[in-house]
Formats: C-alpha cells, sequence, structure tokens
C-alpha cells in the first residue's frame, strides 16, 4: 500500500526528476550543436568548391579541351574521360570478384578460424592507406609486369581498393535479408546457389547497387592509388587512331591521368597562368560527379526498394 | 501408394538402392536424436506420422519439438554443427543418410515457416518460381499450377484479380495461405508446419486451420509444432507431447488430452508450467 502512495503523488517533479530533466536538455544541446557544426563545415567545402569552379562547370570547351601545358585556355576532356573509363574498367573486374567473396563468405564458408581470418584481412585491406595501394601497384603491374603507367595498372589497383570495400556492402547487404527468405528457398528444394541468386540477391539488390554506385564515387575520387599506377600525363584522345596507340582512348595501355590526380598535379607542379581557375574548375567537375553518384545511389536504392516490395 | 512408391525410390541418388519396405507411414522416425555441438537437443525419438492425417507437437519453448520438426526435411543440415542420429524413413526409405538428396526430398516433404516469408516477388511468382527450376516451364502449365495451388490453399478468390501484384500486398494471414500454396506446388504429401499461426490473428488462423483440415482429407500428412493447446485439438488427429528434448507421451489427441498418462503432460496441460 505504501509504494501506490508513493506512486500517486511521483506527477509532480522531484528533485531527481528535475536533474535528469536538465542533463536530457544539456545533452540534446551539445548533440545538436556538433551536428550543426558538422554540417556547416560540410556545406562550407561543398558550396565554396562549386562556387569558385561555377564559371567553369558550364563551359563546353573546358570539359572537352585537352589540357594545356604553359599557357591558358587548358580543358580537362581527356581527364573527365580517363575518370570514368577507369572507373567502368574497375567495377568490371571488382564487381564479379566482390560478389562471388561476399556470397562465399555469407552462404558457404564454414564458420572456424579460416573465415574469420578471411574477414579480418578484408576488413584490414578495406582500410589501407591508398597510397601503400598504389605503390603496391607500381611495384606489381607498373614495374614486375612491366606495363608502365597504364589504366591497367590504374584498374587494378583500383580494384585493390575497391575489392575490400564492396566486398564488406555486400556481406551487409546479403545479411540483413531475413534468414527465412533463404529457408523457405531451400525448403522448396532449391539448391544453395539458386537459393542466393534467385531469392537472396534480388532481395539484396537494392542495398546492393546503393553501395556500389557509393564505392564508385570513392573509386572516381581516388588520386594516392593512381598517381604512381595510371600515371600523371593524359594524352590527347583521338577515337580514330589505333587500338595500339596511345591516343585510343580505349587503349588499356597507354597512361591516363585523372580528375583527382589532375588536381593534384597542376597544384604541385603546375605552370600554366590560370592554374588557380583550372584547378577550382577541375574540383567542381570531380565534386559535381560525385554528388551526382550519391543521388543517383538514393533515387536508384528506393525505386529499386519499391520495386521488389510493392511493384 | 504405387506414385509415391516411385517418388521414394527416386529420393536415392544412385538409383535402385532404395530400401523401401512398404507399410503406411508416410514419415516414420526411429531413435532420432539432434545434437547442436556438445549439447543434445533431441533425446531419441520414435514417431509414425500416417497420410491423410494431422499430428501436433506440443511442449513447451526449448522442448525440441522444432528440432524434431526440422529434421524431417533435413533443414537441419543447413545449421553448422547440428547432428542427426538415428534414422528416418519417407515411405519406407531411410532420409537420414549422405546420398540422399535433399533438395529432391524437399519437394516430397514440404514445409511452412512461423513468420509469412513469401519471397519479394509477385504473387504468381512466389508460387511458379520453385516449380520452373524443378523442371515445369510450359507457362500454361505454371498458370494452372499456380491457380490450383491457391485454390488448394483457399486463397484463390482472394488474390486472383493481382496475382502479378507483390506478395508483400497481402496481409499476414493471405501471406502465410500463400506460403502454404507455395509448398503445395512442389505436390508434397507431407507438409511440415513450425507454428505457421504464431505470428497470426484469430480469424487468420481459424483459415489456416481449416486449410490444414482440408489438405488433410486430401490425404496429406500434416506435421504442426504449436504453441496452442486449443489449437492442437481443433485441428490434429494424433498429438506428442515434448518437454526438454525428450519425447514423453504421444497418442490420439481427444484421449491424450483427456487422458493423459504422465504426470508432466498432465502439469502442462492443467498450466502448472509452460
Amino acid at each position: 500500500m505504501a509504494s501506490e502512495e508513493t506512486k500517486a503523488t511521483t506527477f509532480t517533479a522531484t528533485k531527481s526528476t528535475k536533474t535528469a530533466k536538465t542533463q536530457d536538455k544539456i545533452a540534446t544541446g551539445i548533440l545538436t550543436a556538433i551536428v550543426a557544426l558538422i554540417l556547416i563545415a560540410l556545406v562550407a567545402i561543398i558550396a565554396y568548391i562549386v562556387v569558385s569552379g561555377a564559371c567553369k562547370l558550364f563551359d563546353i570547351h573546358f570539359l572537352t579541351a585537352k589540357p594545356e601545358q604553359f599557357k591558358a585556355g587548358g580543358g580537362i576532356g581527356p581527364e573527365l574521360f580517363n575518370s570514368f573509363y577507369l572507373l567502368i574498367l574497375t567495377l568490371l573486374i571488382s564487381l564479379p570478384i566482390s560478389l562471388g567473396g561476399a556470397i562465399f563468405l555469407t552462404q558457404y564458408a564454414p564458420v572456424g578460424p579460416v573465415t574469420s581470418i578471411a574477414k579480418t584481412a578484408i576488413e584490414t585491406l578495406s582500410s589501407l592507406p591508398s597510397i601503400v595501394v598504389g605503390l603496391f601497384g607500381m611495384l606489381i603491374f607498373v614495374l614486375q609486369l612491366g606495363w608502365g603507367f597504364s589504366i591497367l595498372s590504374g584498374a587494378l589497383a583500383l580494384t585493390m581498393f575497391n575489392v575490400p570495400i564492396l566486398v564488406r556492402v555486400i556481406e551487409q547487404a546479403l545479411e540483413t535479408v531475413p534468414r527465412d527468405q533463404r529457408d523457405a528457398a531451400l525448403a522448396l528444394g532449391l539448391t544453395r546457389w539458386e537459393a542466393t541468386t534467385q531469392v537472396l540477391i534480388p532481395a539484396a539488390m537494392p542495398a546492393i547497387v546503393t553501395g556500389v554506385i557509393l564505392s564508385a564515387g570513392r573509386v572516381f575520387g581516388e588520386a594516392a592509388a593512381l598517381i604512381y599506377t595510371a600515371g600523371q600525363s593524359a594524352p590527347a584522345l583521338n577515337w580514330t587512331a589505333p587500338i595500339t596507340s596511345q591516343a585510343n582512348p580505349l587503349n588499356v595501355f597507354r597512361p591516363a591521368e585523372t580528375l583527382a590526380v589532375h588536381i593534384w598535379k597542376i597544384n604541385s607542379e603546375g605552370v600554366v597562368p590560370d592554374l588557380s581557375a583550372v584547378s577550382a574548375g577541375t574540383a567542381a567537375v570531380l565534386m559535381v560527379c560525385i554528388l551526382a553518384f550519391n543521388i543517383i545511389a538514393r533515387i536508384v536504392g528506393k525505386h529499386m526498394g519499391k520495386k521488389m516490395t510493392a511493384e | 501408394m504405387s506414385m509415391n512408391q516411385t517418388m521414394a525410390a527416386s529420393l536415392v541418388t544412385p538409383a535402385g538402392k532404395s530400401s523401401y519396405a512398404g507399410g503406411e507411414a508416410a514419415i516414420k522416425t526411429v531413435d532420432l536424436t539432434v545434437d547442436y555441438g556438445e549439447k543434445r537437443a533431441l533425446k531419441g525419438t520414435s514417431l509414425e506420422f500416417g497420410l491423410g492425417s494431422v499430428t501436433a507437437l506440443i511442449g513447451p519453448s526449448g522442448c525440441g519439438k522444432s528440432t524434431f520438426l526440422r529434421c524431417l526435411n533435413l533443414m537441419n543440415r543447413e545449421i553448422p554443427n547440428c547432428r542427426i542420429g538415428g534414422e528416418i524413413y519417407y515411405h519406407g526409405t531411410e532420409i537420414n543418410q549422405h546420398k540422399i538428396d535433399t533438395f529432391s526430398l524437399r519437394t516430397h516433404v514440404g514445409m511452412v515457416f512461423q513468420q509469412p516469408n513469401p519471397f519479394h516477388k509477385s504473387i504468381y511468382e512466389n508460387i511458379a518460381f520453385a516449380p520452373r527450376k524443378h523442371g515445369i516451364t510450359k507457362k500454361a502449365d505454371l498458370d494452372a499450377l499456380v491457380e490450383k495451388s491457391l485454390r488448394q490453399a483457399a486463397i484463390w478468390d482472394e488474390v486472383k484479380d493481382k496475382i502479378y501484384g507483390s506478395a508483400y500486398a497481402l496481409s499476414g494471414g493471405q501471406q502465410q495461405r500463400l506460403c502454404i500454396a507455395r509448398t503445395l506446388a512442389m505436390n508434397p504429401d507431407v507438409i511440415l508446419m513450425d507454428e505457421p499461426c504464431s505470428a497470426l490473428d484469430p480469424i487468420a488462423t481459424f483459415a489456416i486451420e481449416e486449410t490444414i483440415r482440408d489438405l488433410a482429407q486430401q490425404g496429406m500428412c500434416i506435421i504442426i509444432v504449436t504453441h496452442n493447446m486449443e489449437q492442437a485439438m481443433r485441428v490434429s488427429d494424433r498429438t506428442a507431447f515434448f518437454l526438454l528434448g525428450d519425447m514423453i507421451e504421444t497418442g490420439e489427441t481427444a484421449e491424450l488430452f483427456s487422458h493423459p498418462k504422465d504426470q508432466r503432460l498432465d502439469d502442462y496441460l492443467t498450466g502448472r508450467f509452460g
């Protein structure tokens, strides 16, 4: 009875509930302030980059012309093409590998020391500094295999950088599919492979696609892994050149400077008079591309999610 | 029965090695045990399940009834460190051996899960998907199979206008009946149900129970795990009571509920534990 009486009177605040309320208010205030600070910094960076490069952003000449070595008015045409070409090649190589790895780790790998070592290795690789990946790529692909500074060397270095990230993304996407989906497929007499490819992957597809596009953003903006693998020169491109020529855009054995490497290079050793404008313009183009990747990732993810559940 | 004989024989991968012995039990276990690593989850259990009847497996949580059920289509094989001991006979064929093709077995012994788990596909695809994998590819055959299965699960009238719509637009009870239809499309003669109504409201539960009775009348062998004593009484012909990994008592449902022989079953039924 005594406890019921005290319960009935606790609608009026006691000293301890007042302290708790104040603590709650302070915590909310501090957290809001932290988020606001981060947001302001991020928006400021993006706005600064886009605004300072805005005049170049819609300049067709800048987007298509080849860069100049000594005089003003150069463009970033080859760099823009190289960036996308490297991205596509990298995804073509890394996507099947990552998909296979993630499927193996989530569906087939026996629980045991080997699997957990593999998982730890992948986690370590995904946080490996990209300059290390770049230097490793230079030793192996550029020097050992003799491919020189080339798109192929760059794409493989980017693959090494991208595979661990993709494996983790796809692994997580597959793991979020409820276990009962797999059980249902197995109980209908499907094999594990059929269950994975026909049930799990379609159900995880929105998350996989989102993850792949986001990782594409990271690959697209990568510089350090490419400086010593894809090289720092961008030969002028000519679609009519033979495939073995350095001018042929699709030749994977030609050096290929990307947007991110271009920014690094003109800022460290560039001598063109309009250096800062070219740098700002390139940065803005890079920024807009990556923003576009992120927005596309969201739209595609949402759209696919809708299509999967309520088409 | 002759059809079942050939089905049973086809389960043994090296042809002609069937040890079919005849008899009316669709599924029979002899001294079936399950171990998860070091822990014994099910002690030696011997039960028989006939065609055209519903058997309820009852008992408190963790008593081994679901573990037992998941042996009958060898689903426990999918769990790492799980070992199934003893013998399981499907129409006389011993299936607890490694030469058994689990994938073909599971088309004969279907399973319905606790949570409705339709695939993230259309209603039509939910049903047509697995049969297509097992070799039914003609559109007309699939159409007929989809309709037949949905009718059998008593859901055709509710969904016939939207079979190309998402399965997730259906209510929980409809989803569960879709899952039953999906299982029926494989033309099994045994269906294992693991608390199929525990996530459903009373009306949906009633509809599922009707379906279960219908299927038994059509000659199928239904084995249902349930927490719900009233459900066991309403729907089953026979009941088996499990406790702490041990099958304590089995018999005709009416008899078992009215005159329990074992004191522990009596305690359970009168609500003294569980």
